[in-house]
């Protein structure tokens, strides 16, 4: 008797999706070890553009200038998020609970190339010139919905049995929190984080909008490179950014699910 | 006389338009195995919270010894819970999890210890002290939950339907285990459950709840004896409740007419005049050769009948109505009587009870 | 009560920041579109609708203001495109997340972890993937060319269908999770229960799962459509300069600073578009829940 829940075609189906959603990031890789200059012309395995990659100035600069604003949005973010699912899922009797829930998912509701824009003119209009400044500032704004989701999620699927017991067990709020709240929910914090850190690492819209002459990011760096044309020294910078993102997803991934959840 | 560890006052509590409790007052004494039982909804988990410290009086007082603790935050509330859940804390080990509340209160770290031992001891979980709650069956969170909520001695110990969660056979254990600890510890327990059957086992007193409010205070054989009204004696147990008519009331007892003839006997809250209620329970009616000595013989007819293994429950028309008699299923096997079949039934009046409202 | 101020000292970053660089900021764009363009590149405060005039009249040598669906063009084009973004990436992820569901228990994890993949990459790195595969003497001219099927043909970037290809690939992960989401709750014994009242596997899908991954395709709906509507990426360097969309449009008006106010006004209307939806979605949805 067939399995009725089985649709013939449909693995196979799905066997090419994988294949169209990963062939896209292999070319790349392998594009990224062709000799030649022209990256279309396939002459010969090679290793140097890596080499004059790693030894890019400007390149290192942006990246240096990405995980700085990253690190800094994701810390901020993320301790609000926190705060704020701790009061929104926790709290009773939350005065403006649905309202402050739709401002903390704002930069979600919205386009990005429309914060952009706001930004954009806020910081013109209040004269604000740093550009490391304006970049960690509009990061942390839209990187806090990606952290609160998670962190909310955790907190929802977490009976208040465990807190209440803390403090059964006198436990002042603050022990609570620290003792029992704050590893409980532990993952669902450290993946907003990550969430939050790759979306600003990700970001080009704003970034872009906001660049200045010693505020360019990794994406808006190789916004530029694209814009003067496909060279090896091109997909070896993309081959290292897949490679970073690999790592990056997978410690999310296993740290995620390590904690044991429940009791 | 006996101290007072809990004072409930006129203890109200609303949810929004809902009234969970209609101000209820009642005293727990030291040392005492007192349950709150009652239909879902019926206020007593509220009342447990309040207790803890989890929820708030919309009005009236809880006193702990005296005290009077409304404002108090749980944490600073010598009270501790074993809950229906028994939230031991995932991220510890048992003994982590023990040690907790005594390090809130800031015992030196080598009274820690000792004292998680001779927990763990009591709870006969000791080989298990590194283990984390994920490990455990049922029967044995359950133990951790208990060894956990008394190791500081709280002044009172609350339980919210610790057994709900266990398999009918660990459950008649954890019933004995549970009351030899309240005789060992010395602890007031207050407990909280909807199971009849677990209070009438366990407790000293019981605290019978309905729609908000206390409907009787007494001992396990005194609300089920001698029940206070409708509501106690239906949610307790299985009875039969006959139409009444109250000819005369004297001395606490009360002569009613009913489908079965004038019965004479205890009563609560009967008026002349009025209507009333006759309980009577399944297992005081005799069959055939077990009606009592000297009571009136009645004539009916088996009309359905439930073999239960070591009772067998029949239906009986009698005089227009139908009652519910249960039957042991004897020593010696008996033959079991046959739908249709004439029986004579009888009961002693003073079985039964008058009830008014 | 110490809890009682967490509960407004708690939220209060969450509402400053996001007042301050968001709420605040939105009604300065609102008051710059209504603004006018200033002789040196910035704006003059003011109160004019001139920008959005702009968008559907252009003013002719002599000052006269004529008709121009230029503007109209483009914002009609960025609604088809992240409509048909938005069926296609549905369309691929009902039968992939359905498959995927019905994976053996060990593999659906890996399988998951499989789709979100390519979704940590950095979004320009999978842009700039497509432009090696579409674009002149890239991999698929090569690919045709070495079978001898072709010689020449033609440019495949810089077309609607490379930024469709883009844009769908771009965003599929955010449909497929919530479709697994919902597909994966679907109870198995519904479907075999569809089967043992003579429903076919097509009447099955159609009339079973489909209905039930519903909340989980709007869902995923919303996820992928409006950031559709604001691209910037796609359009600039898969669909090149000349097809543009609303979300290159505005980015070219702030640029250089070529006029802000029309920029403005552009944004707002984008904002007014993805809030028209996002009402209309969630008053589908809560129609739904009272159906259901």
């Amino acid at each position: 008797m067939a399995d009725v829940k089985r649709y013939p075609g449909a693995r196979v189906f799905t066997a090419l999706f994988f294949v169209w959603l990963y062939a896209p990031i292999l070319v790349v890789i392998a594009y990224s070890f062709n000799e030649n200059r022209l990256a279309s012309v396939w002459t010969g395995f090679s290793w140097r553009w890596y080499e004059s990659a790693l030894q890019n100035r400007a390149l290192l600069d942006a990246v240096k200038i990405s995980l700085t604003v990253a690190s800094v949005a994701t810390l901020i973010a993320t301790t609000v998020a926190l705060m704020a699912a701790l009061v929104l899922v926790r709290g009773r009797d939350v005065r403006l609970r649905r309202v402050s829930e739709t401002v903390v998912n704002l930069p979600l509701l919205l386009p990005e190339i429309v914060l952009a824009v706001a930004v954009l003119i806020l910081f013109s209009q209040i004269g604000l010139q740093n550009g490391m400044a304006k970049l960690i500032i509009a990061h942390t704004a839209f990187c806090i919905p990606f952290a609160f989701l998670p962190i909310r999620a955790r907190l929802q699927g977490m009976e208040p049995d465990f807190e209440e017991a803390a403090q059964d067990l006198y436990a002042t709020p603050w022990v609570a929190f620290r003792r029992v709240t704050l590893p409980l929910i532990a993952p669902g914090v450290f993946a907003g984080a990550m969430l939050a850190f790759v979306i600003s690492m990700d970001d080009f819209i704003t970034s872009n909008m906001l660049n200045s002459g010693g505020s360019t990011t990794l994406p808006v760096y190789i916004f530029g490179l694209i814009k003067q044309g496909t060279t090896p020294e091109l997909n070896a910078i993309s081959t290292l950014i897949v490679l970073g993102s690999l790592v990056l997803a997978t410690t999310a991934l296993i740290l995620t699910f390590r904690t044991p959840s429940r009791g | 006389m006996r101290n007072k560890a809990i004072e409930v006052r006129d203890v109200a509590k609303s949810f929004g338009s809902f009234q969970a409790l209609k101000g209820v007052s009642f005293d727990i004494y030291d040392n005492e195995f007192f349950t709150m039982l009652g239909p879902s909804g019926c206020g007593k988990t509220t009342l447990l919270r309040m207790i803890a410290g989890f929820e708030a009086p919309t009005s009236g007082s809880i006193r702990l010894h005296g005290r009077d603790i409304g404002a108090e935050p749980p944490h600073k509330r010598r009270v501790n819970t074993v809950f229906q859940s028994y939230a031991l804390f995932p991220h510890m080990t048992l003994e982590a999890n023990i040690a907790f509340a005594l390090e809130n209160l800031g015992w030196k770290r080598d009274r820690i210890r000792a004292r998680v031992a001779q927990m763990l001891e009591l709870v006969h979980m000791s080989q298990f002290a590194n283990r984390r709650p994920a490990q455990l069956s049922g029967g044995q969170r359950q133990r951790i939950a208990l060894a956990r909520a008394l190791a500081s001695e709280p002044e009172v110990l609350l339980l919210d339907e610790p057994l709900s969660a266990l398999d009918l056979k660990l459950r008649q254990a954890m019933r004995d285990e549970l009351r030899e600890l309240q005789r060992a510890t010395g602890i007031t327990f207050i407990f909280v459950t909807h199971d009849q059957e677990e209070a009438l086992d366990m407790s000293d007193r019981i605290c019978v709840l309905g729609a908000g409010e206390v409907q009787q205070i007494g001992t396990p054989g005194e609300v089920y004896e001698d029940p206070e009204n409708r509501f106690v004696a239906d949610f307790i147990g299985e009875t039969n409740f006959l139409p009444a008519e109250v000819i005369g009331v004297e001395d606490g007892r009360a002569t009613v007419r009913t489908p079965l003839g004038l019965v004479n006997t205890y009563q609560k809250g009967a008026r002349v005049g009025a209507s009333a209620t006759l309980s009577l329970r399944p297992e005081k009616i005799g069959l055939d050769e077990q009606v009592p000595e000297g009571v009136e013989r009645l004539r009916g007819v088996v009309s359905s009948r439930n073999y239960m293994g070591g009772y067998t429950h029949y239906t009986i028309a009698v005089n227009g109505v139908e009652l519910r008699v249960s039957k042991r299923n004897a020593v010696s096997h008996s033959a079991s009587l046959e739908p249709g079949r004439a029986v004579e039934l009888g009961f002693r009046p003073d079985s039964a009870r008058v009830l008014g409202q | 009560m110490r809890l009682r101020d967490f509960r407004l000292w708690g939220l209060a970053p969450a509402w400053a920041i996001m007042a301050l660089t968001l709420i605040l900021p939105i009604g300065i764009v609102l008051l710059v579109s209504l603004a006018t363009r200033g002789a040196y590149g910035g704006f003059d405060w003011g109160l004019s609708f001139d920008s959005y005039a702009k968008i559907l009249f252009e003013e002719d040598w002599d000052g006269n203001l004529a008709f121009t669906p230029q503007y109209l063009l483009i914002i009609g084009r960025t609604l088809w495109l992240a409509t048909l973004t938005t069926l296609i990436c549905a369309a691929l992820a009902l039968p992939a997340a359905y498959t995927i569901a019905q994976a053996p228990g060990r593999w659906k994890p890996v399988l998951i972890y499989l789709v979100t993949l390519p979704f940590w990459v950095s979004m320009i790195v999978r842009v700039y993937a497509w432009i090696i595969i579409l674009g002149n003497d890239g991999v698929i001219e090569k690919t045709l060319r070495g079978l001898g099927l072709v010689t020449d043909i033609g440019s495949l970037l810089f077309t609607d269908g490379a930024m469709l290809v883009g844009l769908v690939y771009s965003y599929i992960p955010l449909m497929i999770l919530p479709v697994f989401a919902s597909i994966e709750k679907l109870d198995g014994s519904l479907i075999e229960a569809s089967h043992d009242l003579y429903g076919s596997r097509w009447v099955t899908a159609r009339r079973v799962i489909l209905p039930l991954s519903l909340p989980g395709v709007m869902a995923g709906a919303v996820l992928v459509f409006v950031p559709c509507l604001g691209a910037v990426l796609e359009p600039i360097l898969l669909g090149g300069g000349k097809t543009m969309l609303m979300g290159n449009l505005i980015q070219t008006q702030f640029g250089g600073g070529r006029n802000w106010p029309f920029g403005a006004a552009i944004a707002v209307t984008l904002m007014v578009l993805v809030m028209i939806f996002l009402m209309l979605n969630a008053l589908r949805a809560r129609k739904g829940a009272a159906h259901g």
